[in-house]
């Protein structure tokens, strides 16, 4: 196992750039997915790493007049405690705050979590909801795609191997409605049978399932259900929306039926017309 | 006094079996089985790895009888022929690295043909799933009162229900583990355990040694609640086996993962009951059916379903009586032991069940039970009279009070009037639990132990009991400084160390203080008499005498002996399983409230009140202590801890999916102690450890009921389950507000 | 072999250490400070907590390498005198999960403010206990917190 550490982007690019096909270096952000079981997972112990920590240009919450932006090693921690984005974008200290418990807090990465991709992600709902969009640097280019295009399938993406997230970047706007659910089976370190992140804003809604598809992922029917349709009088009036954008299925965590019912349920309770912020299932 | 390793604890200055860095140690793994049943046709070794670095062991190392010894000699060391169970051991091997020996475990590969496994016990099995007698009940057992027939049949209101509870994982923090080595012919165990002697005992047969050529020693414990009473055998055995083949230490640690998959967990249980009670609300036949999982070796069962059935019909006066219990083998691993031993199931069922009459007679559930708790002078439903002094209706008046229930529930009824989503309720249970082993158990233990008198003044406690976080060291310590009238710093409690202190019987069955700390006491007698020294001295003239003894008698020990006597009077027959099932009950009333959101369906737990009578609290803080870990381990198991099986595997065997509370999913928990003394313990006490894990899960799940208007009968109450009782409701629960 | 140097409970340390080594099996194996324990190698128990500049982190989950150039405390480096509060409040049992407590228990105590936004119990959430049903814990930590802020008692 060869570990590699750059201090500067450009090093880090190059030495991705460089690997043999289908021979990927590991970047590693904040570690807290890739170490669960570490001893027990022998093979990946072979694997070359690329430990990101030692960038830190990729540090850190910046502001600018259009954007907040997150580089790829802002931890959860750092949004906790960032007072603006706790003014501007409360989705992201709302959920922050209920992935796992400080220890995970600290560590974890807002990029490494949408890297990591998994359906039943903390940050991906929130970020999407707010229109994020990945920063992906190679040694070749730089480019940026949207977060609600930046998944394919189940844990897969269109970053290529070469490619690093290097930040993302939350377009500054304002939400008449924003809303956060998670629904685990306890209130802390607990991953998300079910969750949901909506809001709306000038640019429309933004409804973001969670756990109940192969990736995080907006649900354009509901989407247009809330915008053109009359206002839901209950759960079921969304069910027909629901089925068209998602796909729960069972597994040992929960069943098909709970996630779509309760899906239905929070997702009414957030948007009727008399929501009240403060009242949301958790925290 | 405060806890006496507190500070060690505290400063990460205690060590554990991990923390044990041995000489020349090797690393030991496990190989398991994949399959919950079937024949080993071979076991293959990868070719590619360097098999003559590792040490080897398989069943036929084992010098003595493959057999780990128990109630019964079913159980293997390490699997022969056949197997029984998914992760059931069967080659065990050893490396200086660790991570060598994990690597090297993945290659091998024991191939299992398989044989149809026996994995719902609900269901009777079929011919080709026999693997005992003739029906694969591993025991069964029977108590009978009355006539319970004829009284259901005159009864004004019969009422039947069926109540279910999943395995329960313990979630010791710290996992199994255990060291062996060799030393002088004398082959030491050390490791993380409740029981020394059992290890003890098992290792004389498995490995056919004379009782002073094998020494078990207790390491500090990280936790225990019975996962750690007789797994820590298995353990040991295959340590041990390692270490005389390698000639060298050997150290076995769990990961998580296999701790949780492969060992031991509360026995899963599906109990009947058909109630008859009389037009005043009373019980006048308790016919209940009890069935429980024991997995693929009879291990505890037996005793498991023996509290079990005598807990069964709850802390009531009923003449009419019927409990009928089976444990079956299946082919899961072995359930065993787990704080409480079959009394949570059977309580579960039984107070959940009171809630369901009082609902069908019309009765207020705090009514109901006030009009059946057993009076004092009353009769169990084993035939004991209970005559401890202890007012049980009091309990349930104070705790119904501590609880705020009537104002409480007002304002539940005008927050399901107002609010669209959310829920409250309030709900409570009444349970006993017996303390020590049950019956003539403690006679067949016939604990011993000792105090000495040391040269420099100082007294030793030499017992097998050990401590686990439950508060023996101190609690010992007080008993024997108050007895002697000493400083505690002036007692020194001895290592559990086989070699050193005589058997005392198991740290088990809420038998420590109660039990074992009267001997602390009477040992403590025994040793002034020998000092031949008036009753009345203690303190520093006590200790100026044993160090005036000591230069008086050079190279002497002076060791005061108690040798447990049971309490008179107590009769019990084994054989009609009737009479004194214990020498002493702890007595308790127990009040949830709850909170539901039917957005999501998910519970909390918004308030707890834990009253109980354990006679005198010898400790308060470790007392109160015990009963907010043991309601929180029962709200666990009512809400949220489920174990997942798939053809016999646990699949969620991994702390990310099996589900404990954490600090922010409880309430404070408020506890509070009624003391009617109890002569035969130590200043008045009676038992207490496994108490409070009987009493949170029927007083959570009554108080879900009367939130929501379900009735939920099975545990865990997941968010899914009580989404299918709401909506298979059909009320305009199961519809938006 | 990886050279790694970092600051651990104040000094500078520097060995060698397995590449694949997590700093849980730095500290605990290769430094023999086996104060920081292993519960459940997923970073869900809390048990093997660490200061990781300044904040509570799971060493099961930080790879070796990454403690490069780091300040790591952990409870070795805890003065005795801050204990009293946790033991007289019952906040210790069986002492597996204990010293991870201590180390996030004590970040409270010297980060009060974080009060005003967060309950004690949700910031404990990451450690969890088998055995005291978290009030001592609670009720320790909050001792702690007032007396370092001169307050008497606690709110419960």
């Amino acid at each position: 196992m060869n570990v590699y550490r750059p201090a500067e982007l450009d090093e880090a690019l190059e030495r991705m750039a460089s690997r043999p096909v289908g021979d990927p270096l590991l970047p590693v952000a904040g570690g807290t997915d890739l170490l669960v079981h570490w001893p027990q997972r022998l093979d990946e112990h072979e694997r070359d790493v690329l430990d990101l920590q030692a960038l830190d240009d990729l540090r850190g919450v910046r502001w600018s007049e259009d954007w907040l932006e997150l580089g790829a090693l802002a931890s959860y921690w750092d949004v906790i405690v960032d007072r603006r984005a706790g003014e501007e974008f409360p989705l992201l200290a709302r959920a922050a705050r209920q992935v796992g418990a400080i220890q995970i807090q600290s560590r974890g990465t807002w990029a490494g979590n949408v890297v990591n991709g998994s359906p039943a992600a903390d940050g991906v709902p929130v970020l999407m909801a707010y229109d994020a969009v990945v920063v992906l640097e190679s040694r070749a280019a730089r480019r940026t795609v949207p977060l609600d295009a930046f998944y394919t399938g189940y844990r897969r993406s269109v970053r290529q191997e070469s490619e690093l997230v290097v930040a993302i970047r939350i377009p500054r706007r304002s939400h008449e409605l924003q809303q956060f659910v998670k629904v685990g089976p306890r209130r802390a370190q607990a991953i998300a049978k079910v969750g949901l992140a909506v809001t709306r804003s000038e640019a429309g809604w933004r409804v973001v399932a969670v756990s109940v598809a192969p990736t995080v992922r907006r649900c354009p029917t509901v989407e247009r259900r809330l915008e053109v349709g009359p206002p839901p009088r209950s759960p079921e009036d969304l069910d027909e929306a629901l089925t068209a954008d998602v796909s729960p299925i069972d597994d040992f965590r929960s069943t098909a039926h709970y996630r779509s019912r309760v899906l239905a349920r929070v997702l009414y309770d957030a948007v009727r017309e008399d929501a009240r912020d403060d009242a949301a299932p958790g925290r | 006094m405060e806890r006496l390793e507190g500070l060690a604890k505290l400063s990460g200055a205690e060590r554990y079996v991990d923390d044990l860095a041995i000489e020349g140690a090797l690393w030991g793994m496990t190989v398991r089985s994949p399959a919950p049943r079937g024949r080993i046709r071979e076991v293959r070794f990868d070719p590619d790895i360097d098999w003559s670095e590792y040490v080897v062991v398989d069943h036929r190392d084992v010098p003595g009888a493959n057999e780990v010894l128990l109630i019964e000699p079913d159980q293997p060391i390490l699997a022969a022929d056949r197997v029984r169970h998914v992760q059931e051991p069967v080659v065990l091997l050893a490396h200086p690295s660790r991570t060598a020996v994990r690597r090297a475990a993945r290659g091998v590969e024991v191939v299992v043909d398989p044989e149809p496994a026996y994995l719902d016990a609900s269901v009777p099995p079929r011919p080709d799933q026999i693997q005992r007698g003739d029906d694969n009940v591993l025991k069964q057992l029977r108590i009978e009162k009355g006539d319970v027939d004829a009284a259901l049949a005159s009864a004004w209101r019969v009422v039947e229900g069926e109540y279910r509870t999943g395995a329960q994982e313990h979630v010791y923090i710290e996992t199994q583990g255990m060291i062996a080595w060799e030393e002088d012919g004398v082959l030491f165990v050390k490791g993380s355990l409740q029981c020394p002697y059992y290890v003890h005992k098992a290792a004389l047969r498995a490995l056919g040694r004379p009782a002073d050529r094998v020494r078990v020693v207790q390491a500090p414990t990280g936790g225990g609640f019975g996962g750690k009473e007789e797994y820590p055998s298995m353990i040991a055995l295959h340590a041990a086996l390692l270490a005389l083949k390698a000639g060298r230490p050997v150290k076995i640690v769990y990961d998580r993962g296999e701790d949780m998959a492969a060992t031991t967990k509360r026995h899963p249980s599906i109990v009947r009951h058909r109630t008859g009670v009389d037009a005043d609300g009373r019980l006048v036949a308790q016919d209940i059916d009890v069935l429980m999982d024991g997995g693929a070796y009879v291990t505890l069962s037996p005793v498991v379903l023996s509290r079990g059935i005598i807990h069964a019909a709850g802390p009531y006066q009923c003449d009419n009586v019927r409990i009928v219990g089976r444990a079956m083998l299946t082919n899961s691993p072995p359930h065993g032991a787990f704080r409480g031993f079959g009394a949570p199931q059977t309580h579960f069922a039984n107070e959940r069940h009171m809630d369901v009459v009082a609902d069908a007679v019309g009765l207020d559930p705090i009514e109901l039970r006030r009009r059946n708790l057993i009076a004092e002078g009353g009769e169990t439903a084993t035939g004991q009279t209970i005559s401890d002094g202890v007012d049980r209706v009091g309990i349930l008046d104070r705790a119904v009070e501590l609880s705020g229930w009537r104002e409480k529930e007002a304002a539940h009824r005008e927050l399901a009037r107002s609010d669209p989503w959310i829920r409250r309720g309030i709900g409570l249970a009444c349970f006993h639990h017996g303390a020590g082993f049950t019956g003539g158990g403690e006679v067949m233990l016939a604990s011993r132990l000792d105090v000495a008198g040391l040269a420099d003044g100082r007294v030793e406690v030499r017992s097998a009991n050990i401590e686990m976080g439950q508060g023996t060291l101190t609690i010992f310590t007080q008993l024997a400084a108050e007895r002697l009238g000493v400083d505690p710093g002036a007692v020194v409690i001895a290592e559990a160390d086989t070699g050193r202190v005589p058997d005392s019987g198991p740290t088990v069955a809420s038998r420590t203080a109660m039990v074992v700390g009267h001997l602390v006491e009477e040992a403590c007698d025994d040793l002034r008499a020998r000092l031949g020294h008036d009753p009345g001295v203690s303190g520093a003239a006590l200790r100026g005498a044993l160090v005036a003894w000591h230069a008086d008698h050079a190279g002497e020990e002076l060791v005061g002996h108690a040798q447990y006597a049971p309490p008179p009077g107590v009769r019990w027959d084994d054989a009609t399983y009737s009479g004194d099932a214990y020498a002493a009950f702890g007595w308790a009333t127990y009040v949830a409230e709850v909170e539901v959101d039917l957005r999501t369906f998910g519970i909390r737990v918004i308030d707890f009140v834990a009253l109980q009578d354990v006679g005198t609290v010898l400790h308060q803080t470790l007392a109160r202590g015990q009963v907010q870990g043991g309601v929180a381990q029962g709200i666990g198991w009512a809400l949220m801890e489920e174990c997942r099986w798939r053809d016999g595997a646990m699949v969620n065997a991994q702390l990310t999916n099996y589900i404990v509370p954490t600090s922010d999913d409880l309430p404070p928990i408020r506890v509070a102690f009624s003391e009617t003394p109890w002569a035969g313990g130590p200043q008045g006490a009676k038992g207490l450890g496994e108490l409070p894990i009987d009493g949170p899960a029927p007083a959570v799940l009554n108080a879900v009921a009367r939130a929501v208007g379900v009735s939920p009968c099975e545990i865990p109450l997941t968010a899914e389950r009580l989404m299918e009782l709401v909506e298979g409701a059909g009320s305009e629960l199961a519809r938006s507000a | 072999m990886l050279e790694l140097a970092f600051t651990l409970n104040g000094r500078p340390a520097a060995l060698s250490v397995n590449p694949a080594a997590r700093l849980l099996d730095v500290l605990r194996y290769d430094l023999g400070l086996t104060g920081t324990k292993e519960g459940c190698g997923e970073g869900e128990c809390g048990a093997c907590t660490v200061w990781l500049d300044g904040l509570p982190a799971d060493a099961c989950l930080v790879p070796a390498y990454q403690a490069a150039g780091r300040d790591v405390r952990t409870i070795e480096s805890v003065a005795p005198e801050r204990l009293r509060p946790l033991l007289a409040s019952g906040a210790t049992q069986c002492g597996a999960c204990t010293p991870g407590v201590v180390m996030t228990a004590l970040w409270i105590v010297e980060n009060p403010a974080l009060l005003r936004s967060h309950t004690v119990r949700e910031l404990m959430a990451g450690n969890i206990c088998r055995c005291t049903g978290y009030d001592g814990i609670i009720e320790g930590v909050e001792a702690a917190v007032a007396e370092r802020m001169g307050t008497p008692g606690g709110a419960s």
